[in-house]
């Protein structure tokens, strides 16, 4: 018996011994591929779960609809009017006859590229304040209030006066979409370097990071699913904003375009743009929100 | 002939001030450690051995006394006291390798060339068996693997003292005795001089060549300090039945349990 035990205890010796030195190594398992109905059949099981609900949901309410505005005499038209009307609208998007008669995609990308520039000038100023607030608690005393009142005044409220600062409709209605997105960007971000864990800062710390590659290396890495998150909110805010800027300044845009329909008693294109709007502003947030997957490396929700 | 300790606490003194509150935390501490020496610091939760251990890091400026770590006093945070943290503290952007080569491009960006560095990094991954998990981010690996790229972060600095915070506080218990007998071989390889937080005494035992013992706080002191005289290597196994072993244990016990008895309000 005492022979059995010593044993035991000299193969486990050795094995503790083998265990501190050697890690288990991996064995990888041949793999049985099952044929292909069997792989792809959960999945497409899967992806109808997920597309038959709102294609339900959505027919539902077409015919809903349909059937509320098909009598004669209603205000509105119901899809399938929407349908014929628009026709010309909807299938060629590209045709340009010159003013602001022009097909969905010029007015849509004259409002993008206003949003981008407005946007992207909220990003940059919005990133450094929030940086600058969320590090010096003195800024942050002295410019907290003054950002808390301003971010409640509603953005077509700042259009007559950037109309009298910059004399023209188009550094005015970029000026909207950046007074507009830039708060949710610097309150975000102060708060993002307001959080960053002790434990980083010990880190950085002791192997002696400058201010400068603290910022590079430390703050702003740290800060990325906070700052997307602030620009998610900002690019929703500033496609809100520009439709409704653009309808008082004219001239080519989505917002615009929708005004002069209902001047000119289209309905239907209105309808139609509404669509576009909506798909235009969950695409936008989209792609904000998979910037930032990629550049926090998967650790900011999307 | 008096030897000049490597690591010298000279009176070392903390209080935290809270509004016109004072609470002393340590109180005259007073410790001499050699080079290439494993000490343990043991003690109830609330003695201040964190404390004490981020006196040593720089992280803290004690109110009294002074650190010297070989002569020079410590005043701020550095390399040559590399920090492993309880919760790891690695930066979760970076992979298991960027997270050493941050650390080793700071403290040898001038002295050693990029391929070196790089190799440098390498070897310390390899230490402590992580080099095949490279590229992988602190969320993809274990939280005992995450401690082993604390542990490599740390001697990749080629510290002079080797700080360590509860290392293996949050790890469970199979992984705390895998790493602690990876802790124990480096150590015989590369001889560090080691500083170990812990509150466990059989780890203390294991690991150390000497262990301070902390008095309760406030105002904690050092109680005592057991000399560990086991041979190493060290064989967890083969200890569990060692006369000195048992001596140890049963001395860090009598102190901790009975003559330091944690006051029932904190259990």
């Amino acid at each position: 018996m005492p022979s059995i035990v010593q044993a035991l205890k000299h193969k486990q010796a050795t094995e503790a011994e083998a265990g501190a030195i050697h890690e288990a190594e991996v064995v990888a398992l041949p793999v049985r591929r099952p044929p292909l109905v069997e792989r792809f059949g959960p999945m497409l099981a899967d992806l109808a779960g997920r597309l038959a609900p709102p294609l339900i949901v959505l027919t539902l309410v077409l015919v809903v609809w349909e059937l509320l505005c098909a009598q004669a005499g209603s205000r509105l038209p119901p899809p399938s009017k929407v349908l014929t009307d628009a026709w010309d609208f909807i299938v060629d998007p590209f045709y340009d006859n010159g003013g602001i008669d022009k097909g969905a995609f010029w007015h849509i990308a004259k409002s993008l590229s206003r949003v981008a520039i407005g946007f992207t000038l909220a990003a940059i100023v919005g990133i450094a304040l929030g940086v600058l607030v969320g590090q010096s608690t003195w800024a942050m005393r002295g410019l907290d209030p003054i950002f808390q009142v301003l971010r409640t005044i509603p953005p077509l409220a700042w259009l007559p006066l950037s109309l009298a600062g910059f004399r023209d409709a188009q550094p005015s209605a970029i000026f909207v979409i950046f007074i507009t997105s830039i708060w949710p960007v610097i309150i975000n971000t102060s708060v993002g370097v307001r959080n960053i864990p002790q434990d980083y800062r010990n880190v950085a710390a002791v192997i002696r990071l400058s201010w400068y590659e603290f910022f590079w290396k430390i703050t702003l890495p740290a800060t990325v699913p906070y700052i997307f998150t602030g620009l998610r909110i900002g690019v929703g805010l500033s496609w809100l904003a520009i439709v409704a800027a653009e309808m008082l300044i004219g001239g080519v845009g989505i917002g615009f375009f929708i005004w002069d329909a209902w001047n000119s008693s289209r309905i239907s294109d209105i309808i139609v743009a509404l669509v576009y709007i909506g798909l235009v502003g969950f695409l936008l947030d989209r792609l904000i929100a998979a910037l930032g997957h990629v550049v926090s490396h998967g650790t900011s929700a999307s | 002939m008096v030897t000049k300790a490597y690591l010298n606490f000279e009176q070392v003194g903390m209080s935290f001030r809270r509004g016109t509150l004072a609470t002393e935390v340590l109180r005259d501490i007073d410790l001499r450690i050699d080079e290439g020496e494993y000490v343990s610091i043991i003690g109830h939760s609330g003695c201040g051995k964190s404390t004490l251990l981020n006196i040593v890091g720089g992280l803290l400026k004690s109110t009294t006394g002074e650190v010297f770590l070989e002569g020079q006093v410590v005043d701020a945070p550095g390399p040559d006291r590399a920090i492993v943290f309880q919760n790891h503290s690695l930066l979760p952007w970076l992979t298991v390798y960027g997270n050493v080569r941050i650390a080793v491009d700071k403290v040898f960006g001038r002295a050693k060339s990029a391929s070196a560095r790089h190799d440098w990094v390498m070897h310390k991954l390899e230490l402590v068996q992580m080099a095949q998990h490279k590229d992988k981010r602190p969320h993809e690996i274990s939280g005992g693997m995450k401690q082993r790229v604390g542990i490599a972060r740390a001697l990749a600095m080629q510290p002079k003292v080797l700080l360590m915070d509860e290392p293996f506080g949050a790890l469970d218990a199979l992984t705390r005795a895998h790493l602690q007998d990876s802790v124990m071989d480096i150590h015989a390889k590369l001889g560090n001089t080691v500083m170990m937080i812990t509150h466990d005494v059989d780890e203390a035992v294991l690991l150390s060549d000497r262990i301070v013992m902390m008095t309760n706080g406030p105002s904690a002191t050092i109680g005592d300090v057991l000399a560990v005289g086991l041979p190493r290597p060290r064989r967890r196994l083969e200890l569990a039945t060692d006369a000195e072993y048992t001596r140890c244990r049963a001395a860090v016990m009598e102190f901790l349990y009975a003559r330091h008895k944690l006051p029932s309000r904190a259990a």
